[in-house]
């Protein structure tokens, strides 16, 4: 390869390595944030099981 | 003209602070000559002699980031931002009078820098004294903008000189162009162009930077 | 705008962006001649002026959402604009480095001042470099959201004033000693080489914009639900 097509094949390949880079992050905040969903709908569950205290205010206004 | 009287109440306001608490401007005036003597120390000797207008608008612009960083500062600085904020004034007002305030302090640093520029270097031509002018309208323009910007963040003295020179590179190349080049006239027509793009965006947004 | 609309434009636009610049690249390395100065190294024109001229859009794009922002007010604008502002400056970062590569095949150097589009680049990314650091310095909100769109239409302003004043610089503070034979008289091939390339590339922004769009809004959804439930 002569020195001119190694230096334009780097430029693409720069271009290649930097959206991939991207992707490889993306993907990390994606696993993030799938875990954050979990989180939230364990949070949603327990919930739902176990209902809030009736407000103590009603009985005694009565 | 209620705008006019509400401009002028505010550069008022501030340059009667700056004049009795007079901590802004003596520190850029020390400020501005003290980096000219530094210059002094860091020009090799075979440097042309064109590299001392150079530095002269790099101190220019350093300067007027020490001006600025005050601008907004003081703590009841904020507490007066914000009631004149609250206040039914138009609030590009704001921008203008401390813009004026802001153009007034460079000027009287340059009052004193120009001439030890002229005593230390090079001499001071009439296209620099007209440079200087036209960049100190862009430099308050921008400068209180930004300076109000930087204001509502967590670390203003870091953040302005940031903001700022990115945005001031092009009067710097107008400032040093007018100073010494053959044709001073269109670097002078170019600070002007700034200046008047810039003044019209800067007195457009203010409202937006300081409100909700 | 719903999430699964916006992934479904995402999509086409990712699937144009591969086909675009796999044909653009195949284009740019076999089907077009060397060009008649420069020879082989000429073709990095084609992947390093669609990103510059990308990146440019991408900057417009995100002045334009901010403008949006503070003539209707609506939040939503703000992250818009802010993605926007990311993508140029990935793609202006990108510019950089292609331009510095070809600088140093071309000339044997990998930075010169004479060469306005690099320089005008890296004023840019400083510009936009500090808008980053106004968002993380200023608690988030309306306000936030309003310094960081005039600060967005500054730069936008701001492109064709330091293009000018590049021009006037180069008179006075670094010679212009090297030239190019791009720009002038391209060949049918060559156009239509950078067309595809060019249009590739601003599909791939896109692509990335609503991805890291979806992404954002999904985050701010999210913090609102944990808010909600705990």
């Amino acid at each position: 390869m002569t020195s001119a097509e190694k230096y334009v094949t780097a430029a693409y390949l720069v271009v290649l390595a930097v959206v991939l880079a991207y992707v490889v992050i993306y993907a990390f905040k994606l696993s993030r944030l799938e875990r954050e969903v979990a989180e939230l709908a364990e949070l949603a569950r327990r919930r739902k099981e176990a209902p809030e205290p009736r407000p103590e205010r009603e009985e005694v206004a009565r | 003209m209620n705008y006019l009287a509400d401009v002028g109440a505010l550069a008022r306001k501030d340059l009667l602070l700056e004049l009795r608490s007079r901590d802004t401007l003596p520190a850029m005036l020390l400020f501005v000559v003290s980096t000219l003597v530094v210059f002094n120390f860091s020009l090799p000797a075979e440097t042309g002699d064109l590299a001392a207008y150079g530095l002269l608008w790099v101190a220019i612009v350093f300067t007027a980031i020490l001006g600025l960083t005050r601008a907004f500062a003081a703590e009841r600085e904020q507490r007066v931002l914000d009631g004149l904020v609250l206040a039914p004034c138009d609030r590009s007002a704001i921008w203008l009078g401390k813009g004026i305030a802001v153009v007034a302090f460079l000027v009287l640093a340059e009052v004193v820098a120009l001439p030890a520029f002229g005593l230390f270097f090079e001499p001071v031509t009439w296209e620099l004294v007209a440079a200087v002018a036209l960049a100190d309208v862009g430099l308050a323009a921008v400068g209180t903008l930004l300076a109000a910007m930087a204001a509502a963040s967590r670390a203003r003295e870091l953040l302005l000189p940031l903001l700022f020179l990115p945005l001031v590179i092009p009067i710097v190349v107008g400032g040093v162009g007018a100073s010494i080049a053959d044709d001073p006239g269109r670097y002078l027509g170019f600070l002007g162009l700034y200046d008047l793009i810039f003044a019209i965006l800067s007195w457009a947004s203010f409202e937006y930077v300081v409100t909700e | 705008m719903s999430t699964s609309l916006r992934n479904s434009r995402a999509a086409a636009l990712a699937a144009a962006a591969a086909g675009l610049l796999l044909l653009g690249i195949a284009l740019a390395f076999y089907w077009v001649p060397d060009a008649p100065l420069e020879g082989f190294r000429q073709r990095i024109f084609y992947i390093h002026v669609p990103i510059a001229l990308t990146s440019y859009a991408c900057f417009f794009w995100a002045a334009w959402k901010a403008l949006r922002l503070l003539w209707t007010r609506e939040q939503r604008y703000d992250l818009e604009s802010y993605t926007a502002v990311h993508m140029g400056v990935i793609f202006g970062v990108l510019t950089l480095v292609t331009g510095s590569i070809w600088a140093r095949t071309s000339w044997g150097v990998w930075w010169s001042w004479g060469e306005r589009q690099l320089v005008l680049f890296l004023v840019l990314f400083l510009f936009y470099a500090a808008y980053f650091m106004l968002r993380y310095s200023v608690e988030p909100g309306p306000r936030r959201a309003n310094m960081s769109a005039v600060y967005a239409l500054f730069g936008v302003v701001l492109i064709p004033v330091s293009f000018l004043a590049i021009r006037l610089a180069e008179g006075l503070i670094h010679p212009v000693v090297f030239d190019r034979d791009v720009g002038e008289n391209l060949s049918g091939s060559q156009i239509v080489t950078f067309a595809v390339c060019f249009l590739g590339t601003l599909a791939l922004a896109g692509a990335l914009y609503l991805n890291e769009l979806t992404g954002k809004r999904l985050d701010a959804r999210l913090a609102e639900l944990k808010e909600a439930l705990s």
